[in-house]
């Protein structure tokens, strides 16, 4: 005989699950997304989805911008315009000598390494991206450019204008890409110092300022030193520069100075950029490891172990 | 419809279309180009904690989920960010829904600002932790803002529900 109180209350009022285990369930996939996304990375398709669903509305919101944009410069009027061409053509005309000669030395340059029987350098080449706009997290420092995956950009690439690097694509969605810009926390580039020829890596220091680091205190560094990229990393040409030295600390407490650089390229204001084609990957480094006598015997379970 | 000391209207039911169209307007707002401005608040935490606290049946802590997913993807932040701290704010509105509407909206404000605060302060510790560098003090600002916009927001929020049944031809509004 059933008591009365092996009858649930009849359903009468839908409640749903408690708000506790609600609670509960929904911070644990927020934690598990955010600590995969951290240290995993593996959450390119989600974002992507993601991303393509909030697009239409992002794109939504930059419209009033660029409308004031496009009414400041129909405001500017012709005259304006005319002034900046002008000015234009005359940078243009400076330059032009340098250009012409440019290509003459570059044939020449590899025909002479192909006398040396040295292995022909890398032409730049890219294509160029607007900026949509600056990330808005503030803990990090990052750009929207308007190429993305249609346009063929993929992570990894280099960005620079048109005094030299301001970063790397790191996220690439449908139709944006993300850069991040070198004076992001996060970000190393691999640089050599124009005059000495010695090589570092430049960090970024989360300020607008870049910091060289592991170069010893009594290491040949000025201020007002040119830094270039080494091109050591495979990613990034040689040649572009990054940064100039502005302060040289040297504490003998310490076995490495702290330099302080200034970024060359406008890295915090700019309306264009040009994302550079990736580069050939690099030979791989050669195989040192294992001694000549036993290669054929041990060769596979070192290569494993490594 | 909460009855509160000072409580002279009676409202009418929200729509929910309306719910969710100032939900993604403030989604909207908040990817601005202006949203880079020192203090800028965060308009989705604001819509949402108020919600929460009017109508937690309707806004709970699934569109606290969604609507923090499409921001950490539109900030570029870390995925689960925002997820996490508009999950709590939503729970803690909703907790504290039947307390706050006790107030008048003056001192709602007040009470909105601690929850508003949190959620940033949850997002802060989330990413220092994680290794990031401390933005500054600007990044608290927001919510003081936020606290501030709660008036007018209310009043914004809920003027649909103002509106009187029967359409009077002598009354306009």
């Amino acid at each position: 005989m059933a008591g009365i109180d092996d009858h649930a209350p009849p359903p009468f009022f839908k409640r749903g699950p408690a708000p506790l285990a609600l609670l509960t369930f929904y911070l644990a996939v927020s934690l598990a997304l955010f600590v995969v996304d951290l240290r995993m990375q593996s959450l390119g398709l989600l974002r992507q989805a993601v991303a393509v669903a909030v697009d239409p509305v992002q794109r939504a919101a930059q419209t009033p911008g660029s409308l004031v944009d496009h009414a400041l410069v129909y405001m500017q009027g012709l005259q304006a315009m005319q002034e900046e061409n002008s000015r234009l053509k005359q940078a243009q005309l400076l330059t032009a000598p340098n250009l012409q000669r440019l290509e003459h030395l570059e044939a020449e340059n590899e025909r002479l390494r192909q006398l040396l029987a040295v292995k022909e350098r890398e032409k730049a080449g890219g294509q160029v991206a607007q900026i949509m706009y600056t990330v808005r997290d503030p803990f990090s420092r990052r750009i929207i450019v308007d190429k993305g995956q249609q346009a063929g950009i993929v992570a990894g690439q280099p960005a620079i204008d048109e005094a030299g690097v301001i970063g790397q694509v790191t996220r690439v969605f449908p139709f944006s890409a993300e850069i991040t810009l070198i004076t992001d926390k996060d970000q190393a580039v691999p640089v050599q110092i124009a005059r000495s020829g010695q090589r570092s890596v430049v960090f970024g220091l989360g300020n607008g300022q870049l910091e060289l680091r592991y170069i010893p205190a009594s290491a040949d560094v000025q201020t007002g030193d040119l830094l270039v990229t080494s091109g050591l990393d495979g990613i990034f040409l040689s040649g572009f520069p990054v940064a100039r030295v502005s302060k040289v600390e040297r504490d003998s407490a310490f076995a490495f100075a702290r330099i302080i650089a200034e970024p060359l390229a406008g890295v915090e204001n700019f309306a264009e950029v040009m994302i550079l084609a990736p580069r050939e990957p690099l030979p791989p480094p050669p195989e040192n490891a294992a001694p000549r006598g036993n290669a054929n015997s041990g060769g596979g379970k070192r290569l494993k172990g490594r | 419809m909460q009855p509160t000391f000072t409580s002279s209207r009676i409202l009418l039911p929200v729509r929910p279309w309306f719910v969710v169209l100032t939900l993604i307007l403030a989604l909207l707002v908040n990817l601005l180009p202006t949203a880079n401005w020192p203090g800028f608040p965060d308009w989705v935490a604001l819509v949402l904690a108020f919600w929460s606290i009017r109508e937690y049946r309707r806004v709970g802590m699934g569109w606290a989920f969604v609507l923090g997913l499409a921001m950490d993807v539109a900030d570029g932040a870390v995925l689960g960010q925002h997820c996490f701290a508009y999950v709590l704010l939503a729970y803690a509105a909703a907790a504290q829904s039947r307390r706050i509407l006790w107030f008048p909206v003056a001192q709602q404000a007040l009470q909105v600002l601690p929850l508003l605060l949190g959620a940033q302060v949850v997002q802060l510790l989330m990413r220092l932790v994680a290794g990031a560098d401390f933005p500054g003090w600007g990044y608290l600002i927001g919510p003081f803002v936020a606290a501030l916009l709660w008036l007018p927001g209310t009043f914004l929020l809920l003027l649909p529900q103002y509106q009187p049944v029967h359409r009077d031809e002598n009354r306009p509004l």
